[in-house]
């Protein structure tokens, strides 16, 4: 990442500023909390899924730019989506993040969230970007630990 | 930890506004049961150089005997342990350019005497037979197995080093640059500083309105300068200030004032992308 304007772009900074779906879900059936150790940042994600479809997804909390746009693109994507195609998305994202995949990012099922990709190189900053979609994960499978360290 | 295993109850110190520990508080938390008192020479969270003498006297009053964390501190000022009367006075050796891993326990001979070894292991033992085992003098009783030999050498090299330049002089140096870094920081859009005791060491903490410190951090690293973004491992102090984490400087004998405008422009950097 060649400037800090690659990765706080308008799209991120706007993200952050007006984020979507910053609100709770009183009826959803779905929910999961993850803290990013490092900063006590605490993002908790909302989804209502009817048979097996993503009706709606929301977030609540506080966190640094990177976090709350994250959350807020991912409830984006997410909205309408299955929640198969949700995990794929998850484990794309995730996999965006961590250096290990040498491919392009698929922009198709991605769309904005490529924008991230540049955090590769910033270890500490993907567990920011990553706080939501950790919630995510705790949300859609039950039993595993909210925990980002 | 103590808590847990021993059952002893931890009592906390007050602090006010600005970072200073609240002496009146402490002098009554002490009590017929207080066992110890450990404190640290600097706060790490906010830089604060805490008033040791008073507190040795005010603990030593009612015979509790003092640990004092000098692992902020040892790099940065001069250190005379027989002058501060503590009872304790540990510290870790990378925190003053040593290698990681090792560190230092300064005790008072005769606590040190009267306390039973930690841990058993190789060289620590005067004799042993089936029915009794006699413990080797001091230091010896305390470094039981194998030493840590080429952390020893290492830290050995980082105390002649900071000998060399003089911690006088390291002291002098890192109070001119905080005074000037506080200054610069003072006039910096949106910054407000966390910490600011009368007495501190060359740390300099604050947030940025409406900007948190991990991003505050990633720009500032991208103009290389490198600052700690987080709770600073002090929980408890953030929630004192309502904030979640600080952008903490810490400066050390290398640094300049040239660093500090750097970090002024950077900051006006971060106020630009986030404009």
């Amino acid at each position: 990442m060649a400037d800090a304007k690659e990765l706080y772009g308008d799209i991120i900074l706007d993200h952050y500023r007006k984020p979507h779906n910053y609100r709770s879900l009183d009826g959803a059936n779905r929910e999961a909390e993850a803290v990013n150790d490092l900063c006590g940042d605490r993002l908790r994600v909302f989804l209502l899924v009817e048979k097996g479809l993503i009706r709606d997804i929301c977030f609540s909390g506080s966190g640094c730019a990177i976090s709350m746009a994250s959350a807020s693109m991912m409830t984006d994507r997410l909205k309408g989506k299955t929640e198969a195609e949700a995990g794929w998305i998850l484990d794309l994202f995730t996999r965006l993040l961590s250096g290990n995949s040498a491919a392009a990012p698929d922009s198709t099922a991605m769309g904005d969230l490529t924008l991230f990709a540049g955090l590769r190189e910033y270890p500490v900053r993907a567990k920011c970007a990553l706080l939501p979609w950790t919630a995510l994960r705790s949300a859609l499978s039950p039993g595993h630990v909210a925990i980002v360290t | 930890m103590l808590c847990k295993e021993t059952g002893a109850r931890l009592r906390v110190i007050p602090m006010d506004e600005s970072g200073n520990l609240v002496l009146d508080q402490f002098e009554k938390l002490l009590g017929p049961q207080t066992r110890l008192v450990a404190v640290a020479h600097v706060s790490n969270a906010l830089g604060t150089i805490n008033p040791i003498h008073e507190i040795v006297s005010l603990a030593h009053r009612r015979n509790v005997p003092v640990l004092v964390d000098g692992a902020q501190s040892v790099a940065h000022m001069p250190i005379d342990v027989q002058a501060m009367d503590c009872d304790f006075f540990v510290f870790s050796g990378h925190k003053m350019y040593g290698p990681t891993g090792i560190g230092v326990l300064y005790g008072k001979e005769s606590l040190l005497h009267a306390m039973p070894p930690y841990q058993g292991g190789g060289d620590m033992i005067r004799s042993v037979t089936f029915e009794e085992t006699l413990c080797g003098d001091l230091p010896f009783k305390f470094e039981a197995g194998t030493p840590h030999v080429a952390g020893v050498i290492g830290l050995g090299a980082a105390v002649d080093y900071l000998g060399s330049i003089g911690l006088e002089r390291v002291f002098l140096h890192e109070q001119d640059l905080l005074s000037y870094g506080t200054r610069i920081l003072s006039r910096a859009e949106g910054v407000r500083l966390i910490g600011t005791a009368k007495r501190k060491a060359g740390i300099i903490s604050f947030v940025m309105e409406g900007i948190h410190p991990h991003d505050v951090g990633t720009i500032l690293d991208q103009e290389g300068i490198a600052v700690r973004a987080g709770h600073q491992c002090a929980q408890p102090v953030m929630d004192f200030f309502k904030i979640p984490a600080t952008v903490r400087v810490s400066f050390g004998v290398y640094n300049t004032p040239q660093d500090m405008e750097a970090l002024f422009h950077g900051l006006k950097h971060v106020k630009e992308v986030f404009r």
